[in-house]
């Protein structure tokens, strides 16, 4: 079945669909008054998104239980997903999840983390399953008033993962989840809830795709992840959308004393992104990073960034930002760095690198670094630059070809982020530019 | 290989500067050339001519290497051919691994790509040649590189190029006087094991000529070969200085 258009009513059925708890039930119609009354952000690209003609929620009635078989799911599906090199990443992840459209229709672990008790399952099934967990974290780290698409998520998310990791546990492999539109006009709003409980370290990895439609598709993802007294989350992803879909997404991590929060974030596909992963260093001693490339080429807009807000004392952030724009393309770091008064003794380092390929590209960096004491610093740096001549000719003198050359000197103008994938990821991300640059 | 550049005028690619004039000079197979000169006078200029860098214009004349005109090739073909040119200052790339860069480069001449385990291998006894630290293969190429390692590694990766031309742009500064010793005996290494090697060595000083003896020595001076001698001619500026050449330029006919 099929939801188009968005009303109060869309957002009852869809909650009626899943058959889910009052709370969540009222917790979407909430969100649905907030979204109502929030108007698009101020800053950044025009957002012209006609919300009558989005698909909120897509189905295959006939399968409505998550598989945890290959075998056991449509084989036009699977050979779709196999094409795009899901199968394959199986093997080297400690469990998988599918979402399709808007249900997740497979999810796979080792024995092993069953055996740890963790959780890894659609944020459905969690809220079945385990009310109580969700209830305590669900829409506590990003409010739904957060922002317009926030609000939206909150009143017709569907899918999405739910991870738990139980305290003292460590995965030696990351988890990983697959998002893929397949529908024109298709909106993706999957809800991410990650919690690595105390002493605790996760690695979990979100991969992306659509097929290009001339009509424009939405994604607007909440991801909400808790990271516990001395634990460490790293999130990698590299979003991958057709260049017609806009990808509005809200990622934000509260992380407890001595924690560490790492946001690997890749923007290469999608219309216009808005994304700003957060960090929340709410105990003392903990740690923020993130590590973010764009590349926008054609007419396509990222604006991109991180947030590290710094509440507890001796806190520690790093945002690295690598922006590439060609082809007219927009790649825009907006970020903020807020270390609020009780935060003594705390540091933050920004770093923004653009490569602009051509004369026709735009990029801006439009930091906010706000230091309400005087114990602490932030340090920012911003360069921009273009492929040096002389670079090229030092590669080409020699033997190697301008087109190989340029692509030598991008890769290494993003290798700070390269460095920080699995090597299968390093390896696409590879392909991706070669393809898109 | 056999160079020919015929009669070459050379402006900076914004017009403004003329650096070479009717600048004329035949590299003969096998043999070692000198080309001496005051600091300004063209010849760095010269030798990014010879590689085709787009920072200049030829306004006319030509070079040949084989008989053939180099001129309409792009700096990659050039190097392809077998030109090779150890620069002066060798810039650094970050993010870009010296092994990376020098296996695209081997594969961009090779049919077939050169395996993994043979490269490493290729790479490890040409560092060893050098005595150069062997993590310097992992490293941005020249990133943080002092100014002798740097040079080094332009030796380096003339040993896995196997240029026919090689072209040194003041390869003695910046190497101490062991380095020097070594990067010298390695490349008269390859020109015993590539007899027809022709090298063209840039140099304010004779030492690096006592290593690889020139057959010719060039004295250059405001953008055009003044004088050539035998080694002798080398040691004379060294001791008297250039104002020496200008006094008998003009009995002494270029070669
Ligand atoms: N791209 C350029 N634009 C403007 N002027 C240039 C350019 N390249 C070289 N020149 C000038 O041309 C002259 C020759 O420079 P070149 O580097 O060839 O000298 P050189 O003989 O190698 O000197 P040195 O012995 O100091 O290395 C110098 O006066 C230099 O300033
Ligand atoms: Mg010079």
């Amino acid at each position: 079945m099929e939801l188009v258009g968005l009303n109060k009513e869309t957002v009852n059925q869809i909650s009626e669909i899943k058959q889910e708890a009052d709370w969540i039930k009222e917790y979407r119609l909430r969100s649905y008054e907030a979204f109502e009354k929030i108007e698009n952000p101020a800053f950044g690209p025009k957002l012209n998104i006609d919300f009558s003609k989005i698909i909120y929620y897509k189905n295959n009635e006939q399968e409505d239980k998550i598989k945890d078989s290959w075998d056991d799911i449509d084989t036009e599906i699977v050979d779709e997903l196999d094409n795009l090199g899901v199968l394959e990443s199986e093997c080297h992840l400690d469990g998988i999840g599918v979402q399709y459209e808007s249900e997740v229709i497979y999810h796979n672990m080792i024995e092993e983390l069953k055996k740890k008790d963790i959780i890894f399952t659609s944020i459905e099934v969690a809220m079945k399953e385990y009310p109580e967990l969700v209830k305590k974290y669900f829409g506590k780290i990003v409010s739904n008033s957060e922002n317009k698409y926030a609000a939206l998520n909150g009143s017709v998310f569907s899918g999405g993962s739910f991870i738990y990791v139980p305290p003292h546990t460590k995965l030696d492999r990351p988890l990983q989840s697959y998002f893929r539109i397949n529908s024109r006009n298709m909106g993706q709003f999957e809800r991410t809830l990650i919690i690595v409980d105390h002493d605790s370290e996760l690695h979990y990895i979100e991969g992306c795709t659509a097929p290009n439609y001339s009509e424009s598709s939405l994604h607007a993802a909440v991801v909400e992840i808790y990271v516990g007294k001395n634990s460490k989350c790293r999130y990698s992803t590299i979003q991958n959308w057709a260049q017609n879909v806009n990808n509005l997404v809200t990622k934000r991590a509260l992380v407890e004393e001595n924690g560490t929060m790492e946001w690997i974030d890749g923007n290469i596909g999608s219309n216009i992104t808005m994304k700003y992963p957060c960090c929340i260093l709410k105990g003392d001693k903990s740690n923020g990073t993130c590590i973010t490339i764009s590349v926008a080429t054609n007419k396509q807009e990222q604006d991109t960034g991180a947030r590290m807000i710094h509440l507890g004392k001796n806190t520690r952030s790093t945002i690295i930002s690598k922006s590439i724009a060609k082809n007219g393309g927009n790649a825009t770091y907006r970020g903020k760095v807020d270390i609020k008064k009780n935060a003594t003794n705390s540091t933050s380092l920004v770093k923004c690198d653009t490569l602009i390929l051509d004369n026709i590209s735009k990029s801006d960096t439009v930091p906010t670094n706000i230091c309400n004491n005087t114990s602490s610093s932030i340090e920012h740096e911003a360069t921009v630059s273009k492929i040096s001549e002389e670079k090229l000719f030092y590669l080409m003198s020699r033997g190697i070809d301008k087109e190989r050359a340029t692509e030598l000197i991008i890769l290494g103008f993003l290798e700070k982020f390269r460095e920080e994938l699995p090597m299968e990821y390093a390896v696409e991300l590879n392909q991706l530019l070669k393809r898109n640059l | 290989m056999n160079l020919v550049i015929k009669d070459l005028n050379v402006v900076t690619k914004d017009q403004e500067k003329e650096i070479l004039k009717d600048f004329s000079l035949e590299i003969l197979p096998g043999k070692i050339h000198t080309i001496m000169g005051p600091n300004g006078t063209g010849k760095s200029t010269l030798s990014k001519i010879i590689m085709g860098s787009s920072d200049y214009e030829v306004k006319e004349g030509d070079i040949l290497y084989n008989g053939k005109s180099i001129l309409p090739l792009t700096v990659d073909e050039r190097s392809r051919l077998g030109i090779f040119l150890a620069m002066q200052s060798p810039i650094s790339i970050e993010g870009v691994t010296n092994s990376e860069f020098l296996r695209t480069a081997l594969n961009e001449r090779r049919e077939q790509p050169i395996g993994i385990y043979q490269f490493m291998k290729d790479m490890e006894q040409g560092m060893k040649d050098l005595k150069m630290d062997s993590s310097m293969m992992h490293r941005s190429i020249n990133k943080d590189f002092s100014g002798g390692e740097r040079k080094k590694n332009e030796i380096l990766q003339l040993k896995l190029l196997k240029p026919e031309l090689i072209i040194l742009d003041e390869l003695d500064s910046g190497l101490d006087v062991d380095s020097l010793k070594i990067v010298c005996d390695n490349i008269q290494e390859y020109r015993k094991e590539n007899p027809t090697c022709s090298l063209l060595i840039i140099t304010h000083y004779t030492k690096i000529l006592d290593y690889l003896i020139p057959d010719y020595v060039h004295i250059m001076k405001n953008g055009k070969i003044r004088k050539t001698g035998p080694l002798d001619l080398a040691k004379q500026i060294e001791n008297c200085g250039f104002n020496y050449t200008e006094d008998v330029s003009e009995l002494v006919t270029n070669e």
